[in-house]
């Protein structure tokens, strides 16, 4: 198939953030008339590539051409006044104003310096209807749904003249109707010669729209394909990566597991996750493997009471439970290490080991403090067990590096001895060090009959820690496999690619 | 294909709270008429202008702060310095009024100017750099004096107790005709000029008005002068109305004019508002006064626990709404 | 501790200033039975400010703001005295005067806490109706009282030192108590600095606004009936008036953020010490006591600039490193609709 002449090329694109090689040499280029995946799971440089390209970030390394000249945008603005329009997952839209003004505010229609509000409203109308939309445009855009947002949004990067339109993520909140009508759009767009290139965690939207894909992993260009001709299996496998090397099970002997500590019977959340059905036992370790964005955090906040749950019902121990707030699991020694430990986790403020004696205290009551002297021994003890650097407790627990910090909140859940601890991705860009203990860790609390969900983006690292994985796609649970010799990370791949269709 | 009909989740209400507002104004109205002999007339209500001319103008360029999401604590001691300024050069070195007059707007608006700048170049809450503003103004004013300074330049006072007959026995003074200009004005710009736009955005989101390529930094400074230019307006309508300059006038008035805007209906987390809303947020402020004064036993501090009472159920009702519209 | 750095000097500074103009500043003499001199009277004056700022120090840990205080203070000093006008004891005045102030703590919680309107907003409303119900309870009046018992809370004296320093050291005896040795100040730091996590660590956070509020009413109160004691009335549209804006100040300037988080106690007292000091100084140096508010400003000002982390980049930015933009995220922010 011949190659149409790229709009766009990015060639040889690396950038370097303190500690992080976010880009090393990636090759990026966008036809006019085609749409083009950029996929890579998380941590991959998707962002940081569309920031360089936009002008958020300048790059290190590398050259962009637009139609066969070097350019180097200094902002988004100057990115967008030479053609290259971004709509990002959450709208960046002012949902107070109407529809009209939200199309074409800062450029709107004026007369002697009066806004012609009756030609922006035709003019709005107009572009919105080349996305094949009628809308009341003088109603405020907060009383539609974000799927007509998002599209509000791209009417907005279309008004200028663009030539390349970035979608990051426009999918990961609309419902399936929703996407259908954006894809109606991304196609109307293809045909009028835009190139656009498409972010999106869900596998089966990327092989309906696109026609051509860049994958990345770990800041590198995987390669360039044409996604016709990529199978959906060989597309996780170049995701996710096979380091080849011997996946030493953590467990030994097969162990049996038949006293269930969770048992969630059709819970679910809409919009989050499809209803799904689940037993945890004790001191088994059941591994979430799925893309990102395909449900295993949800999973987890629901377990853990910190999203309410809109349908079905948990038992714990057998007992119907009511697990409406994390207080509540707590007190069932539920346990939840969130993935964004910044936003969910840390008190940056405060030093380790309050950070560490947190959700013991939460538990105690104010009134209660938990004595000096136990603070420091618990504190002592797991800063030592957990090899925390450096190992001063009274250090700020935002000046520690992504690691440790993922220790300390690990040691906060540990000092409670939970029953049931949830890991949501806990070993994501910390290094290979702390990794491996963390791995360990999770194989000695299993061995002391603590049940725990471990949810990984690396399935090495799930097939080798987990008893049982749970396979998600696409917000569904779609399988669980047993963790025997017969489960390898293709077979677990394939599950994740077909959705558990074939298998 | 239903695409027009798709996610339409409410009607726009936008208009839903200045019309609680003016239903409120009305029924306060109907009651008092119902009440009291002689208050069913067309003179109290202007009266209430009169009264407040000063105050509504304040209150607009609050409500210009208060879109954009900021607030603007100093609005008071503007006013008050604005009365001193004027008061001090007129009665000291014999300055004619019209000199005078645009130097206190110049003033009050560099005032303005000055915190608008801090608080978007250093980013700091506008809550403080206002109340620093307010320390600011009032400790001017004491610098300045600290009696009352009479006003008795002969074109001041002349104008200042002009009265403006209109049909049948009905009166405005010229500061309710200035404060009508200044609101139809204000409202011209909120509504038709790029500025205007750009603050109800900013107030909106502010980072999503930066993205979509607003000037945010000009339209913060530009509210906060605006709201400094009002309130050194105020301050001149102000001394038209006591005939003096004094530095305790207008204490509290930033509260006064923050309640106006609130019972108006206008978001305090900006956005969302209208002038009109203001507008009658004050003669509400005003008609309290209006009846506790006809009832004659009611002391005049029923006015601010009615006015807390009514900031109450306005912000209540806001929370409601928001919580509605947010989903 | 080096936060308390700034705040200190700024005070030996002032202190120092008055030491050059006056210099029998320092000196302290025993007179019938009481300490007088110039450092003395700054705490007994001081006494109010710093409890109002002691109660708005845990209300802006928390990431909230009470701009109430003002009104409550007035409202208690006026129940007392009106009480003690109809022949109450002391005793019940001061116990009703307080719980009511307690009362409207919990009111202004509830608003927050429980509803969910933002602090300013919420306090808003009573710092408006306050002034009017203070006003209710005086009748408008000036109350004066003629209780010797009632005289000792602002204006008496234990063991020669001033009853309402002696006040002021018992609060913040029981602040430092309730924060430091119970687990209250890491729960209210928690909470200020990161809601979220907090909620997923377990923490009871609107108990916890709604206490931090009621205790910033309740010290507002005790500051009420020392005002209003030391001058054997309470005046309901005065009283206080602005005080919560010196007490914000006077947090600020401790080191407090009003974004939330890290408290300091020892910072307000500081913070308060300093404003109650300036006032002095205007006085002693011989400025005209007018000019006392542009001072204030030009503090005000002067704090909030060092503080702000836009300013000390803009100021110091070739010491300064440029923050880097933080590693690429990827993470998105989930839509929980």
């Amino acid at each position: 198939m011949a190659v149409p002449a790229p709009v766009l090329t990015m060639s040889g694109i690396g950038k370097q953030f303190p500690g992080v090689k976010a880009l090393d040499g990636v090759d990026l280029r966008l036809s006019p008339g085609e749409v083009h995946a950029l996929m890579g799971e998380n941590g991959a440089g998707k962002s940081t590539l569309i920031k360089v390209l936009t002008g958020v970030y300048p790059a290190d390394t590398g050259t962009i051409e637009l139609d066969g000249a070097a350019v180097a945008f200094g902002s988004p603005l100057e990115a967008r006044q030479a053609g290259i329009s971004t709509v990002y997952q959450e709208v960046n839209l002012c949902t107070n104003l109407s529809v009209a003004e939200n199309v074409l505010i800062g450029r709107e229609p004026r007369r002697l310096g009066r806004i012609d509000w009756k030609r922006m409203r035709a003019r709005a109308a107009e572009l919105l209807s080349r996305l094949e939309l009628s809308l009341d445009v003088s109603a405020p855009l907060s009383s539609y749904s974000l799927a007509i947002q998002q599209m509000v949004a791209i009417a907005r990067a279309l008004d200028v003249d663009a030539r390349v339109l970035i979608l990051d993520e426009p999918t990961s909140s609309l419902d399936a109707g929703e996407v259908e009508q954006l894809f109606m759009v991304m196609r109307r767009l293809k045909e009028e010669g835009i190139a656009i290139l498409f972010v999106s965690h869900f596998l089966d939207q990327i092989y309906e729209i696109s026609d051509r894909m860049t994958i990345l992993r770990n800041g590198r260009l995987v390669g360039e394909y044409l996604t016709s001709e990529l199978s959906q299996v060989q597309l996780v496998a170049k995701m996710i990566g096979q380091e080849l090397d011997a996946l030493e099970r953590l467990h030994g002997e097969a162990r049996v597991f038949d006293r269930p500590l969770i048992e969630a019977r059709e819970l679910g959340r809409a919009g989050a996750i499809e209803p799904f059905s689940l037993t945890v036992h004790e001191g088994e370790v059941v591994g979430l493997a799925g893309l990102l964005g395909s449900g295993r955090t949800e999973i987890a906040r629901l377990l853990f009471g910190a999203d309410h749950a809109g349908t079905g019902e948990i038992a714990v121990g057998g007992a119907p439970a009511s697990l409406r707030t994390p207080r509540a699991a707590m007190h069932h020694r539920i346990a939840f290490c969130s993935e964004n430990r910044k936003a969910d986790g840390l008190i940056p403020d405060l030093t380790v080991r309050e950070n560490i004696i947190l959700a013991l205290q939460a538990t105690r009551g104010w009134t209660r403090p938990v004595p000096r002297e136990q603070q420091d021994e618990l504190v002592g003890r797991y800063v030592k067990a957990l090899r925390i650097s450096p190992p001063n407790p009274e250090h700020l627990v935002r000046d520690l590096s992504g690691g440790n910090q993922q220790k300390v909140v690990l040691a906060r859940w540990l000092i409670l001895e939970p029953r049931l601890l949830i890991l949501d991705e806990p070993t994501r860009g910390i290094d290979v060090g702390a990794k491996t203990e963390i791995q360990r860790l999770v194989a000695e609390l299993s061995d002391g009959g603590v049940a725990v969900l471990f949810i990984s983006a690396e399935l090495e690292e799930v097939l080798r820690l987990s008893h049982k994985v749970e396979v998600l796609r696409d917000r569904r649970l779609v399988a669980e496999l047993p963790n025997d010799a017969e489960l390898t990370t293709d077979v677990l791949m394939e599950t994740i690619a077909s959705g558990g269709r074939d298998s | 294909m239903t695409t027009t009909a798709i996610g339409r989740t409410s009607v726009p209400a936008k208009y839903l709270p200045v019309l609680v507002t003016g239903c409120l104004f009305a029924a306060m109205f109907v009651a008092g008429g119902i009440r009291y002999e002689g208050f069913a007339s067309g003179q109290v209500v202007l009266n209430v202008f009169i009264d407040n001319a000063f105050l509504l103008v304040v209150a607009v360029g609050m409500t210009f702060v208060i879109l954009t999401g900021g607030i603007d604590l100093s609005v008071g001691s503007v006013v008050a310095l604005s009365t001193m300024i004027a008061a001090s050069l007129m009665a000291g070195p014999g300055w004619p009024p019209y000199v005078v007059i645009p130097l206190v707007l110049a003033i009050g608006s560099g005032l303005g100017l000055v915190m608008g700048a801090i608080v978007h170049a250093f980013d700091i809450q506008p809550f403080i750099v206002t109340l620093a503003g307010m320390f600011l103004a009032r400790g001017l004013c004491y610098t300045i004096g600290t009696d009352s300074i009479p006003i008795e330049d002969a074109t001041f006072t002349a104008f200042a107790q002009t009265r403006i007959d209109l049909f049948a026995d009905l009166w405005i003074s010229p500061s309710v005709v200035i404060a009508v200009v200044v609101v139809l004005v204000a409202a011209y710009v909120l509504h038709y000029t790029r500025l205007g736009r750009s603050v109800y955005a900013t107030g909106g989101s502010e980072q999503s008005a930066m993205l979509m390529g607003l000037p945010v930094g000009r339209t913060k400074i530009a509210v906060y002068t605006i709201s400094g230019f009002c309130s050194a307006l105020g301050g001149v309508l102000l001394s038209f109305y006591m005939l003096s300059g004094y530095g305790l006038h207008a204490v509290g008035m930033e509260l006064d004019a923050i309640a106006a805007v609130v019972i108006g209906g206008t978001l305090l987390t900006g956005g969302s508002g209208f002038l009109l809303g203001t507008v009658l947020g004050v003669l509400v402020l005003g008609l309290i006064q209006t009846i506790i004064s006809f009832e004659g036993t009611l002391s005049s501090w029923w006015t601010k626990i009615f006015i807390g009472l009514l900031l109450f159920v306005f912000i209540l009702l806001q929370r409601v709404f928001s919580a509605r519209t947010r989903r | 501790m080096r936060r308390l750095l700034w705040p200190a000097v700024v005070l030996v500074l002032l202190l120092a200033l008055n030491v050059f103009f006056t210099p029998s500043f320092f000196s302290i003499q025993v007179r019938d039975g009481h300490l007088y001199g110039s450092l003395i009277d700054i705490l007994r004056f001081g006494a109010p400010l710093i409890l109002v700022a002691l109660g708005m120090t845990l209300v802006i840990a928390t990431g909230g703001i009470d701009l109430s205080v003002g009104s409550v203070v007035a409202i208690s000093g006026a129940l007392a005295c009106l009480q003690i006008s109809q022949d109450a004891g002391v005793f019940t005045a001061v116990a009703l005067a307080l719980g009511l102030c307690l009362v409207l703590g919990a009111w202004n919680g509830f608003l927050v806490a429980g509803i969910g309107i933002q602090p300013i907003i919420a306090t808003l409303i009573l710092m408006v109706a306050g002034r009017g119900l203070a006003q209710l309870i005086t009748g408008g009046q000036i109350i004066t009282v003629n209780s010797e018992a009632y005289k000792v809370i602002g204006g008496g004296y234990w063991l020669t030192v001033p009853f309402g320093v002696l006040i002021v050291l018992a609060v913040l005896g029981i602040t430092a108590f309730l924060t430091r040795r119970l687990a209250l100040g890491m729960l209210i730091e928690s909470v200020g600095g990161n809601a979220e996590a907090s909620r997923l660590a377990g923490i009871r956070s609107r108990g916890i606004i709604l206490m931090v509020y009621a205790f910033a009413a309740l010290c507002a109160g005790v500051a009420g009936l020392m005002i209003s004691s030391n001058v054997s009335s309470a005046d309901g549209n005065n009283a206080g008036l602005w005080i919560e804006l010196d007490a914000i100040l006077a947090v600020v300037i401790g080191g407090t953020s009003l974004a939330g988080g890290r408290f300091s106690l020892g910072g307000t007292v500081l913070g308060a010490l300093i404003i109650q000091t300036l006032t002095t100084t205007v006085y002693s140096i011989g400025v005209p006591p007018e000019t006392t508010l542009l001072f204030k400003a030009l503090v005000v000002t002067a704090v909030c600039l060092i503080q702000s982390p836009s300013f000390r980049e803009k100021a110091f930015r070739r010491r300064g490193r440029t923050a880097p933009p933080s590693p690429a995220h990827e993470e998105k922010v989930r839509v929980t609709a």
